[in-house]
């Protein structure tokens, strides 16, 4: 009987000691129960989904077993790997670019009040205006082409950028300034010694949050402004023949390849220059 | 008396209340001169605008009237010949112990920077610790942090506000022996803010005790006592209780102020 080993740890988990990677099958925390429980999860999602298509009958939503032969089929072409690397192509560029413009341009509208009061009504009116608005402008200027969807993607994710970075500035605690002013910094050294090393943690959750949203939008302007990338192969498995299995396929890749970029910008959270701005929200 | 190092001359500062038209005077022609060398307190009831005095003095905010004269030249703003020590958090979370305390150092050679640098981490006892970042250290730690930060840009003034503010007491009896012995060996100026008498009369050559708002100097204690000074002598209390007096606090716990 493990009934002692459940009182045991019933306790630890109440006074909240640090997890141990226990291997005991008695304690809710130990490692395998960790995997278990999304590992569990996911697999009754699949169930789920594969019954709820055979029980309705259904000719062309694919079942999780047709999605998997789909991605089979698009590796075999050659395909998949094709548009992976056209759309995460299409993000570099064009996110790129919104960080080389918005972080600059969210420093210099945060420091100077003036600036920002000429800039800001403009940026307020453009930020709400979806990414989608955009791509039969996009259409006009670029044609079917890369430029296009990079555009696109620029738009997308410059307005976070620069937003998150003017709030950085206009927020920064006083303390810094002064100290930096009593040493005698020239506006350069002030902006990079100081204002964007003392802004950078949020300036990086706003990189999150807009290659968050620019992977969103790869996929729809693919759809419609090119011939290539994920968003393409959904539109067009689609139109040619109703492959129902391909779309998913193209789905799951795509929030496979979302999770993937999520953690790596995470990643940069972890470094010490910037570790002390997410103290006490994240450990 | 020399020419003073600071001269403090009809000093006023009011804010605009929260209404229209409304006035806050918080300092009213305050004179005070600091000499060269010397160790001089600020102390007064919170809120009495000894912080604001000392941002003026420093040149981070304009006095409504009258001026600031540091070696006879009117202060137009910050300086790194007068560096400022603040309350807590004055140090840069980007940048490690060893980053901090070089960082008025920017124009000096290397092997002069890291001379210099090795120089104040050890006079602050944080030797062992120079890569760690702010947020790794304790609140007395980051303390010592900014006072090698501003020893190390070798200021003549160094003026202090409230330095020990957020530490526990034993810690602030520690930083206050420590900053004690770094003066006598350093010959700097300083002028030190806070609203603890005891630490006034621990520190100081010279106490001002300011006013409730509209501030202005009440009066000046001189501290003439040898250091180390002990905590229990005679002329040690009898300048503490004067300085209580002089801000008409009684010295039985659980008393009605007396002014």
């Amino acid at each position: 009987m493990n009934n002692t080993g459940a009182e045991i740890s019933v306790e630890r988990a109440s006074t909240s000691t640090p997890r141990r990677t226990s291997v005991r099958v008695g304690d809710p925390d130990s490692l395998v129960w960790r995997i278990v429980r999304p590992v569990g999860m996911a697999a009754l999602f699949l169930t789920v989904w594969g019954l709820a298509v055979r029980l309705s009958h259904s000719d062309l939503f694919p079942t999780p077993g047709n999605v998997l032969s789909g991605i089979i089929e698009l590796l075999q072409k050659g395909l998949l790997f094709k548009y992976i690397v056209a759309s995460l192509f299409r993000v570099s560029w064009g996110f790129t670019l919104a960080v080389l413009i918005g972080v600059p341009l969210g420093l210099v509208l945060g420091w100077y009040a003036r600036a920002f009061q000429a800039f800001n009504p403009l940026i307020q009116i453009f930020r709400p205006i979806s990414p989608i608005a955009w791509i039969p402008v996009a259409i006009l200027w670029f044609g079917v082409s890369d430029a296009a969807p990079i555009f696109l993607i620029f738009l997308a994710s410059v307005f976070p950028i620069t937003v998150a970075t003017i709030a950085a500035v206009q927020n920064m605690q006083l303390v810094y300034l002064r100290a930096a002013q009593n040493f005698g910094l020239s506006t350069g050294e002030l902006f990079r010694q100081v204002i964007f090393r003392a802004c950078l943690p949020q300036i990086i959750t706003g990189i999150r949050i807009a290659l968050g949203v620019a992977w969103l939008v790869v996929v729809a302007a693919e759809m419609i402004a090119v011939n290539s990338g994920l968003g393409y192969l959904i539109i067009d498995a689609r139109n040619a023949g109703k492959r129902y299995d391909l779309v998913v396929a193209g789905m799951v890749m795509i929030g496979l390849i979302g999770l993937v970029l999520d953690l790596l910008v995470r990643q940069l959270e972890k470094f010490d220059e910037v570790r002390w701005g997410y103290a006490g929200r994240r450990r | 008396m020399n020419q003073p190092a600071v001269s403090i001359r009809n000093v006023s500062m009011s804010f605009p209340g929260k209404r229209s038209g409304e006035q806050i005077d918080v300092l009213e022609k305050v004179n005070a001169e600091v000499a060269h060398g010397e160790f001089v307190c600020l102390v007064g009831p919170s809120g009495c605008g000894k912080s604001t005095l000392l941002n003026i003095v420093a040149g981070f905010i304009d006095a409504t009237f009258g001026e600031v004269l540091v070696e006879r030249e009117p202060v137009r703003g910050p300086d790194p010949r007068r560096i400022f020590v603040f309350q807590e958090n004055g140090v840069f979370p980007w940048l490690n112990v060893r980053e901090n305390v070089g960082f008025g150092l920017r124009k000096q050679q290397q092997t002069e920077r890291d001379r210099v640098i090795a120089r104040y981490i050890e006079m602050v006892s944080l030797t062992g610790f120079e890569n760690a970042y702010p947020h790794e250290l304790s609140g007395g730690m980051r303390q010592r942090v900014e006072i090698a930060r501003a020893l190390a840009a070798d200021p003549d003034i160094i003026y202090m506000d409230e330095p020990f503010g957020a530490l526990d007491f034993l810690t602030r009896l520690k930083m206050r022996a420590d900053l004690v012995r770094i003066w006598q060996s350093e010959k700097k100026t300083i002028l030190f803010v806070t609203h603890d008498i005891e630490e006034a009369v621990q520190l100081a050559d010279r106490v001002l005790v300011m006013s409730p708002r509209p501030a202005t100097i009440q009066e000046v204690v001189d501290v003439d006592l040898p250091r180390p000074r002990h905590l229990d002598s005679p002329g040690y209390l009898e300048k503490r209780d004067r300085i209580f007096r002089v801000m008409g606090m009684s010295l039985r716990v659980g008393e009605t102020a007396t002014a």
